[in-house]
Order: structure tokens, then sequence, then C-alpha cells
């Protein structure tokens, strides 16, 4: 395949060895299907160096890596903000391309960091409503749709509030409504737990947990991967270096150093095991 | 529509000026001040009939006068103008409290002075009595090009972030010992303006991504 510049074993090895049996089953439950993806910025810092990621429908996935990592990159090829140098995207098995923007966006849910950022309309309501009103939902069945998904994220006593007058996690979770309202088949979040105080942390990961979604978690808040994501990927230098059980990962310690990853003071997954997802 | 939460500017209420369609105020404030714009400076009594038609439309509107008085302020760098002129201007003197004045500038500043309180309280009467969002609404009923009515749209927006942002690097800057008391100061607020200036550009950006994730074409749905 295209994978000249990857220093990783080769896409198609790769792929045979994610691919052990049953493979129809297995391609038809995938969502997001990464392969050989490498980007390089137009002033020339390289970013991504061959990343291949599968994500299976259902699954909740976290993409730990330290700064720099090249995660914020990977996230903005999941919805095609930025087309890929080699490579490829698919999702759904649908491929990231020009043509297939709309659609791509409707699948893959990006929540930014800031919810400021992602909550630019005047009323809650009007927020929510955008995504949906985008991919030409109307009258009751976008106000159906904008009450389902901030009940969702218990929200809806504020749809007429202006987001600016919310609390800070009140903006998180109606940031998450926004991108629920378009029915994602995978939810992407980039540092969903930055900022929050820590009972609108558990919130979020409560609400996160009733979801019937695929989500796909970037995150620097290890404990939080360990809580609410089976598995983690680890993305360092602008490859995957890890991808396997999360406690397995957090309790690599040869892999957490290696890659700038450290576990907050006083947090051993050895000791919270039961209480972890999974 | 706006629940409990107001604008600065708006005060809430139920009158039959709280309750016009935001359009039709709209032109009304825009006939009223081509009118008052275009009146010359010497007729005086029709100005206090101008004066009056406003104070008729603030007392329906049961907006305090008071509450409108205070956001006045705004007009000042106005008001220093014009008392300036009649000492700035040439021609004939004439005197006023033992001073010699210009005539022409005398005349000059009275219509600055009273065209530009009958628009800035007629200004604030329509903001007072109409929520931002209508104010927009309204905009696009009267066929306002779609942009510059986003563009203002994602003022009111991000007016109260950009605020808050100013806000946090004036406490940074003074908890750092830094007080903007003399001239030799202002290089370090100028700085700190530009480096709002793009944070608040980035933000754009961002705010654009995040748009466009949400499958953004060019036109906000309605």
């Amino acid at each position: 395949m295209t994978a000249r510049a990857v220093p990783e074993e080769p896409t198609e090895e790769a792929s045979r060895r994610a691919v052990p049996e049953e493979p129809t089953e297995e391609a038809s439950r995938r969502v997001l299907d990464v392969r050989g993806l490498a980007y390089a910025y137009p002033d020339g810092h390289q970013a991504l160096f061959g990343v291949n990621l599968r994500v299976q429908r259902g699954e909740r996935v976290a993409l730990l890596g330290p700064n720099g990592a090249g995660k914020t990159t990977l996230v903005l090829h999941l919805n095609g903000i930025l087309a890929a140098g080699v490579g490829s995207v698919q999702v759904s098995g649908l491929p990231v391309t020009k043509q297939n923007l709309q659609e791509v966006r409707r699948r893959v849910g990006v929540v930014f960091q800031d919810p400021d950022d992602q909550l630019f309309m005047p009323s809650v309501r009007d927020d929510v409503a955008f995504g949906p009103a985008n991919l030409g939902l109307r009258g009751q069945a976008l106000e159906d749709r904008v009450r389902h998904a901030l009940s969702q994220v218990g929200m809806v006593d504020f749809i007429d509030r202006p987001p600016h007058h919310l609390s800070f996690g009140q903006r998180r979770r109606v940031a998450v409504a926004t991108v629920l309202a378009m029915e994602p088949e995978i939810l992407v979040l980039d540092e969903p737990s930055s900022n929050l105080d820590p009972a609108s942390r558990r919130e979020l990961a409560d609400i996160l947990r009733s979801l019937d979604v695929t989500v796909l978690m970037v995150t620097h808040d290890l404990p939080y991967a360990l809580e609410l994501c089976p598995r983690s990927v680890v993305l360092s230098d602008g490859v995957i270096v890890a991808d396997g059980a999360t406690y397995d990962v957090l309790t690599d310690d040869a892999l957490m150093s290696a890659h700038r990853l450290e576990l907050p003071f006083g947090f051993d997954p050895r000791t919270v095991r039961s209480t972890s997802a999974g | 529509m706006g629940a409990g939460h107001g604008h600065k500017l708006h005060y809430h209420g139920h009158s039959p000026v709280h309750r016009l369609p935001a359009h039709v105020k709209l032109v009304a404030l825009v006939a009223f001040m081509l009118t008052v714009v275009a009146t010359p400076h010497e007729w005086y009594p029709v100005f206090a009939g101008y004066l009056l038609l406003l104070l008729v439309v603030i007392a329906v509107s049961a907006v305090p006068p008071l509450y409108l008085a205070k956001r006045m302020l705004i007009e000042v760098p106005f008001v220093v103008f014009a008392v300036l002129m009649p000492f700035i201007a040439t021609g004939p003197r004439t005197e006023v409290l033992g001073l010699a004045v210009s005539q022409d500038g005398l005349l000059a500043a009275w219509g600055l002075l009273v065209k530009g309180t009958l628009g800035v309280i007629a200004s604030l009467t329509l903001a007072a009595t109409t929520e931002p969002r209508d104010v927009l609404a309204g905009l696009e009923r009267l066929r306002f090009p779609n942009q510059l009515v986003q563009i203002m749209g994602f003022m009111l927006r991000y007016l109260d972030v950009v605020t808050e942002e100013m806000r946090r690097m004036r406490i940074a800057r003074e908890s750092r010992g830094f007080r903007a008391s003399n001239l030799r100061h202002w290089p370090v607020v100028a700085r700190s303006a530009g480096a709002l200036f793009i944070r608040s550009y980035e933000r754009g950006e961002r705010v654009h991504l995040a748009m466009m994730s949400r499958g953004y074409t060019g036109k906000l749905p309605r």
C-alpha cells in the first residue's frame, strides 16, 4: 500500500493481524477505519506518520498521548477538516473525501475542547438545532430532535437560555448535545473532562456511559480513560505505539514513561480495577 | 423567546412598544433619524417637537427615564467635541458669558448636540424595548444582507466572551504589579489589545471549524 514513510509495520500486515477470523462480520461492525494515515502541515511540520486505527460499533476508546503527539491532527482527519496526505479514513465504510463531507460530518460528531467555540448561536435551542438544520431537518421534527438531544444530557430545562449564561459544566453538556442531535455513529470528544469540577466531571461520565453510541475520547485524564473506556490507544510522535485494554496500557510502566504519560499522584489503576468500566 | 436574562441595554417589559415587531421599530428609528438629520439647525421649535415625541414613546414603553439617562454617557465624547466647536471654528464672533466664540461654531455645536442627543435617546429606546435577537430577526425580515446579520449575531454571542478575556488579561497584568497610570504604560496596554485581537481571531478559526464539523455550508439555517 502507500506506507512508504511509515516506521511501523506495513498496513497490509497490520490489517491481516487485526482481522483474525470472520472478517465480514468484523468489517460490518467497523465504525472507524484509519489506514496508513500520514499528514504534514503546509509549513512542512509532519504530525502523523502512518496511523492505523479501527473502532468497532459500541466501543468506547481513549486516545492517549503527550502534548504534540498529533491527537488533534488525527481528530481533524476523522471528519474531513484536514485531508489525508497519505492513507485513508473510512467511516462505516464511507471514505472521507470531498464529495462525502456532509455525510461524514453527520456520522462523526466532534465535541471540541472549549464549549465557547462550539456554542455560537444566541440560544441553546438554536445551537443544538444548528447541526440537524444543516442536514435539512425543519419544523416539529427539528424541535423533537433538539429536545431529545438535550434530554440525553439532562439540559432540556435550559433550552431557551443563551449559552454564555450557563456554567462551564452545563456548556460542555450542551456542546455534547449539539453533536448528539446529528445522531452520529461515533462521538469524538476532545478533552471532555478539562476544566470541569469533580461533580461536573462525574455527571459527564454518567451521561457518556448512558449513551448508546461509539465514543473516541482524546484525553490526558488517565483515571477518566480507565473509568470510561475499556480500550486505549496511545499516539506518540505521529504513530500508534500501543493499543489494548486501558488497564494494561496504564500499568505498563515502561510504555508509559517512554511516551510521557504519567498517572496523577495517588492514583494506581491496580487498586481501582473493580470500579473500572468494561 | 428571551427567558429572564436580558442584555445590558435591554429593559424587560410588556408595553406596546416592547410588543411592536422589531422591523417596524427599526424602520421607525431610521425614518426618525433621517428626518432629524435633515432638519435645519435653526428650526428650534421643531427639535422640541422631536424630543416630545421621544418622551411620549418612552412614557408608553414604561422604561424608567433614569435607566436611559445613565446609558447616555456614551454620548460624552460627542459632547466634548461639540463644546470645543465654538472655540475652534472661524467666522464672526459673538459674546457668551464674557467669552468671544464663533457664531457659526455655536450653531454647529448646537446642531451636533441636539441631533446626536435625539439619536442616542432614540437608539437607546429601541435597545431597551427590543431583545438583541429580535433586532437581528427584524433586520433579516427587512432583507438586510444575510452575511451582515450573521456577523452581528456572532458579535452579540462573543461580546461577553471577549470582554471576559479582556478582564482576565487586565487582572493578570495588574497581578504582576502593572497599572496603566501614565502615558509610558500605554504600549503595554496596546500590546495586550494586540494579543486580544490575535486570540479573538484564533477563536474565530476554531468556531469556524466547529461549524464546519456540524455541516455548515455558508448559510445559517432558518
